[in-house]
């Protein structure tokens, strides 16, 4: 079953473990993110104002956040007043009964989706398919890691983890579909046709939301492929649900994110679809709408001072593709519909550090900073990690680790300190170096080494170095001269462009 | 049992005290700074790397070109918004009027429809559904959607298009933004067109008569 759920049913290190041995996935993992890294640096070099974008991108959503309340009350103003209705779900459970009672008042089977994460952090197709009801995963790759019984790993190309020779035998085995080859041109016509009959006679669809705006009650949905618009356009009733986050004060804010989510997520000026839609209207679409808001957790998250811009996520996943854990680990590792960097810091929070997998995950970091760097809305991943491993140690009775991080605290605090530290380390690990790596620390340390190799201490420590280092030669153009030249943008539609 | 959560969601945000002091500012509007000639040009050279086929056009060609562009994929069978402009049609085309929820979509092979604006920052069309543009269902059922866009249309950037939709918006009308032809790159990344949306996607580019290029 595809929807997952938030709740990992195994620590990060321990999941982390089984990934890393799947050489397929990681391989297919390592190709994808690393397309899509390069062709996004790319797609932000053409805007100018990308840095200023960005800051507006956080001002904005830190101003909704800061007036949540007034702006969702507005958002249900609008939907209403353009004849659609509104819901309110403190919770995952409420949320699949509110969702699945309107379903079965339409006295339906089956139910066509859009790609939506919130509906896979509800687990709504398990709570439909309880009442009877089955939901249909219109996105290409959704509906691969459904028919598959799997879970996604990436939140852009959830089934990037699967080649198309899997694919062509999962189409033959579950749609029954003539494939002469796996050519994914074939694959993606076999799945058009099965899907085509579902969107013209499907009566009830579900979809999730990217933004919602206040003041018109319009709700968008951003997507490539044509099965977004099918679903929020071809049947009768269309139910969207959205994390209360989504809310956005202002049209004329849309502008703001639409720059910033194609880039950063599919490395794209824009991808080819955006649909918005204000409640129902006669003649078009579907006559009948259902806006659903989830709490699930996020309350608390606003609650906290330093974990509230982890609410800020527009799921453009950039933070995924840049970082060095996800690329090894992959998504299947964090054990949450949210992986990566932003599951990391998003899961624990939503379950309110209180489950004992998923308070694991904010370890899942080499704290290189890459995903703060490359976050559209600056969110502070490496900040909101370190805040939740102290939380969560703080919390916790000192065990070995607990005890290091705050030796390490104070080690790191004063730099003659650290500095000293670090001589001392180095003429002490000699017995333990074998092969270039440290593979167990002796003693309370052994918690750290349990799950990571150590690199040995360099010869010479950086600050060594640096007092030492011989003048650097001056080069008035190094760096510059590239920068300044600009890179020609080639077309950014080739064959082996990131994903749509 | 709605109104309580609503009411405890709504209890929960306020006792976050996430009130934030700091005025806000929205960055306004920049008017494009470049000639209107260069905006409409790179609209087209971005709509092409969508893989949209864009032919400009004069104005009194227009029939010639939608005629051309059906026969390339040879498409008989091509459904209008009831409202669409007769004289954008070449004479002797045999097209139907779209009524409202009744008409079958499914027998069309193309479709063709105006637009309200067109983006040069991204190669984008934007249908609001307004006149001459039809309802959503039109031009995403037939596989084949020749769009009609008026150099005047265009816009240089994404907030000045999105300023221009906002009555629309306000006025409650659906908006389509479409950059080129639906596409896919879930299978091993490789890309696909055409998985639900259209295959072919044809942008028109009208030049108008009081708009001498420059
Ligand atoms: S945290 Fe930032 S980079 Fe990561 S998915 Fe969210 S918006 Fe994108």
């Amino acid at each position: 079953m595809s929807a997952g759920g938030i709740i990992p049913r195994k620590t990060f290190q321990d999941a982390a473990h089984e990934t890393l041995s799947n050489a397929q996935m990681r391989r297919n993992l390592q190709h994808a993110t690393t397309t899509i890294r390069d062709k996004r640096l790319r797609a932000v070099s053409e805007l100018p104002d990308w840095e200023e974008l960005r800051t507006q991108g956080a001002a904005v959503k830190d101003h909704a956040l800061a007036h949540l309340g007034d702006y969702l009350l507005d958002l249900e103003a609008a939907v209403q007043r353009a004849g659609g209705q509104v819901h309110w779900a403190r919770d995952a459970a409420e949320a699949r009964e509110i969702i699945g009672s309107i379903a079965e008042g339409h006295g339906v089977r089956e139910v066509i989706k859009v790609k939506s994460i919130t509906t896979d952090e509800i687990e709504l197709n398990g709570g439909l398919s309880e009442r009877g009801i089955h939901a249909i995963e219109t996105d290409l790759a959704e509906l691969i890691v459904q028919l598959a019984e799997d879970r996604p790993s990436h939140i852009l190309v959830p089934a990037i983890h699967r080649n198309r020779a899997e694919i062509r035998d999962l189409f033959r085995r579950k749609l029954g579909a003539d494939l002469l080859t796996d050519e994914p041109k074939q694959l993606a016509d076999a799945a058009r046709l099965y899907l085509r009959e579902k969107f013209l006679s499907t009566k009830v669809a579900v979809s999730g939301a990217n933004f919602a705006i206040a003041e018109s009650g319009t709700v968008c949905v951003v997507e490539s492929e044509g099965n977004g618009r099918m679903c929020v356009t071809m049947p009768e009733v269309l139910i969207s649900v959205m994390g209360i986050e989504k809310v956005l004060p202002t049209w004329q804010d849309v502008a703001v994110f639409l720059q910033l989510l194609p880039r950063s997520s599919t490395a794209e000026r824009m991808n080819p679809y955006n649909s918005f839609w204000s409640g129902v209207r006669e003649g078009d679409g579907p006559q009948e709408f259902h806006l659903v808001l989830l709490d699930n957790g996020r309350t608390d998250v606003l609650a906290d001072e330093v974990g509230r811009q982890t609410l800020r996520c527009i799921r453009c996943s950039a933070c995924l593709n840049v970082c060095p854990v996800y690329e090894r680990a992959g998504g299947h590792a964090y054990g949450s519909v949210y992986p990566g960097p932003i599951g990391a810091i998003l899961t624990p929070q939503l379950l309110h550090l209180e489950d004992k997998n998923a308070n694991t995950l904010p370890w899942a970091s080499s704290l290189c900073g890459a995903c703060y760097d490359a976050c559209p809305v600056k969110i502070n991943i490496p900040e909101v990690l370190l805040y939740l491993r102290g939380k969560i140690t703080e919390e916790k009775p000192l065990n070995a680790e607990a005890i290091a991080f705050r030796t390490a605290a104070w080690v790191m605090s004063e730099p003659h300190r650290f500095e000293g530290a670090i001589k001392l380390a180095r003429t002490g690990q000699g017995p333990l170096v074998k092969q270039g790596a440290i593979h167990t620390l002796p003693g309370m340390l052994g918690g750290w080494t349990d799950t990571r190799d150590l690199p040995p201490l360099a010869a010479q420590s950086f600050r060594e170095w640096w007092r030492k280092r011989p003048a650097p030669p001056t080069r008035e153009t190094d760096g510059d001269a590239q920068l300044s030249e600009g890179e020609l943008l080639g077309p950014q539609r080739t064959d082996d462009r990131g994903p749509v | 049992m709605n109104g309580g959560a609503k009411l405890d969601i709504l209890t929960r945000i306020n006792r976050t005290h996430a009130r934030q002091q700091e005025p806000f500012a929205r960055v306004p509007v920049r008017p494009s700074a470049r000639p209107h000639a260069e905006v409409v040009e790179q609209f087209a050279e971005f709509a092409a790397e969508y893989r949209a086929n864009v032919v400009r056009v004069d104005a009194g060609r227009l029939p010639e070109a939608i005629r051309a562009a059906l026969l390339v994929h040879g498409n008989e069978r091509a459904v209008v918004p009831h409202d669409l402009p007769e004289e954008w049609l070449p004479a002797g085309l045999a097209v139907t009027r779209d009524i409202t929820g009744v008409t079958d979509l499914t027998p069309f092979q193309a479709v063709i429809t105006g637009a309200a604006v067109a983006i040069a920052e991204s190669g984008t069309v934007v249908l609001d559904h307004g006149p001459g543009q039809g309802r959503r269902a039109l031009t995403l059922v037939p596989d084949h959607h020749l769009c009609v866009v008026r150099e005047m249309q265009v816009v240089d950037s994404l907030p000045e298009a999105v300023a221009r939709l906002r009555e629309s918006v306000l006025a409650g009308q659906p908006l389509t933004w479409i950059s080129g032809p639906s596409a896919t790159s879930d299978i091993e990344l490789s890309r696909v067109e055409g998985v639900h949306g259209p295959r072919v996607l044809d942008i028109l580019l009208v030049q108008e008569d009081t708009h001498a290029t420059s």
